[in-house]
């Protein structure tokens, strides 16, 4: 908290305040937005006026991990039900979902089932990328490409519009290499330069997936070996949004025009870089539980450079 | 060239193949057992005889799978204390690597 290098004397840099917001700890609500600061809440009837008014809002949930069942009370599905409780109970629904990975624990049909059924039920629109853990079915991938691949390119994916933002939904868990991060490949590079060479670099980009795709912490995989490729494409737009999963916990970070983001798991967390041996599920006491999961909901304004980000727990 | 059997999943036709290709093993083959714990397969290197077998039992509270990383075998996602088991039946060195954390790393040397 000592470096103050890019604040004005007296005034909190934008990164600083950003840090303290997350140091503020589990449940508390931050936003990002271009040095104004916005906070909605799902819970807030005021703050779901807000998000109504303005041009949208996108839901974030991730690492559902259905299968999983280390908790001593509660089951992924369990807690994916309360997270979609939640999100059957805005008052103001998001106009689409996206989900970023690791839908499923074991890549198995009745997991994807439901998670099919359960997400299902809200009826909102969701876009999905695949994690790792929705690889290892004996096809390495085929049962989720068979579910959710239909309408994307090569292993999973695609990108659309909504609103005048572009958004793209990146694939970097397919054929991991030994000793390496997640994964781009020059296939899904070559894509992102087509996808994204004739926009103007005036229009918002929001980029999803699973992985980080910057380097949080190498030694247990947080990161992407060829994300700084993708990155220099999507270097001239005034605003990009890049959200991930994978690590269930948030970290974030500003870098230019750039946002990271990464969101809880609605299963499990998982320890702080470096805090533990490996990066297994944190199996923590059910009344903590909660505190650790939840749900990210982006508010988009027009004219507004950044979007509001805001992570809840359930 | 390798065989896979998954313990949790041996089918009757699986275990005629084994059957078949124990007939043409020699006698003194052998399993060895992997075991991932952390995070790490322990031992993470080995030297094992042409048509010995290798079981990697999985002791972790989260999943993981082993994948050959010239794409010659691969298990499906192994659960806390899945096993699967890989038969060896030609010379060389192999690397392979957990396809979710491949940070976990391992070799295997036949002779």
């Amino acid at each position: 908290m000592t470096d103050n290098s890019e604040a004005k004397p007296g005034k909190l840099s934008r990164r600083h305040a950003l840090e303290c917001m997350v140091w503020a700890g589990t449940g508390v609500i931050w936003t990002l937005s271009g040095g104004i600061p916005k906070s909605l809440s799902l819970l807030d009837e005021a703050q779901a006026a807000e998000a109504a008014a303005s041009n949208f809002t996108f839901l974030q949930i991730s690492d559902s991990h259905i299968g999983f069942d280390k908790e001593a009370e509660v089951t992924a599905i369990d807690t994916l039900n309360e997270a979609i409780g939640r999100i059957n109970g805005l008052a103001v629904k998001p106009n689409f979902m996206i989900h970023t990975g690791d839908i499923t624990h074991l890549s198995k049909p009745d997991e994807f089932d439901d998670a099919d059924q359960i997400i299902g039920s809200t009826k909102i629109v969701t876009h999905y990328v695949p994690g790792e853990h929705d690889m290892v079915d004996a096809g390495q991938g085929k049962a989720y490409m068979d579910r959710y691949g239909k309408d994307s390119w090569g292993q999973g994916w695609f990108s659309f519009d909504q609103n005048g933002v572009h958004f793209i939904g990146l694939v970097n868990v397919v054929n991991l290499k030994a000793g390496g991060l997640g994964n781009l490949g020059p296939e899904q590079l070559d894509w992102l330069q087509k996808d994204l060479a004739n926009r103007p670099s005036s229009q918002p980009i929001v980029v999803f997936a699973h992985i980080p795709l910057w380097t949080i912490y190498p030694q247990w995989g947080w990161g992407t070996d060829d994300s700084a490729q993708a990155l220099a494409l999507l270097q001239r737009f005034g605003s990009v949004t890049v959200l991930n999963g994978h690590i269930h916990q948030i970290i974030q970070k500003v870098e230019g025009n750039m946002t990271f983001h990464t969101a809880r798991s609605t299963a499990f967390p998982q320890p702080a870089p470096g805090a533990a041996p490996a990066p297994g599920p944190m199996i923590v006491p059910a009344e903590q539980l909660r505190g650790l999961l939840g749900l990210t909901s982006v508010n988009y304004v027009v004219g507004q450079r950044d979007l509001a980000i805001t992570d809840s727990t359930l | 060239m390798f065989l896979r059997l998954p313990r949790i999943s041996l089918s009757l036709g699986m275990a005629a193949g084994l059957a078949t290709l124990a007939f043409c093993m020699p006698a003194f083959a052998k399993d060895v057992t992997v075991t991932i714990s952390n995070f790490a397969f322990a031992p993470a290197a080995m030297t094992i005889a042409v048509g010995d077998t290798v079981t990697f039992v999985n002791g972790d509270d989260t999943i993981h799978s082993v994948i050959a990383d010239d794409g010659s075998f691969h298990s499906d996602g192994l659960d806390t204390n899945d096993k699967v088991t890989f038969t060896f039946s030609k010379a060389g060195k192999i690397g392979y690597h957990c396809g979710l954390h491949p940070f976990m790393k391992g070799t295997i040397v036949v002779q």
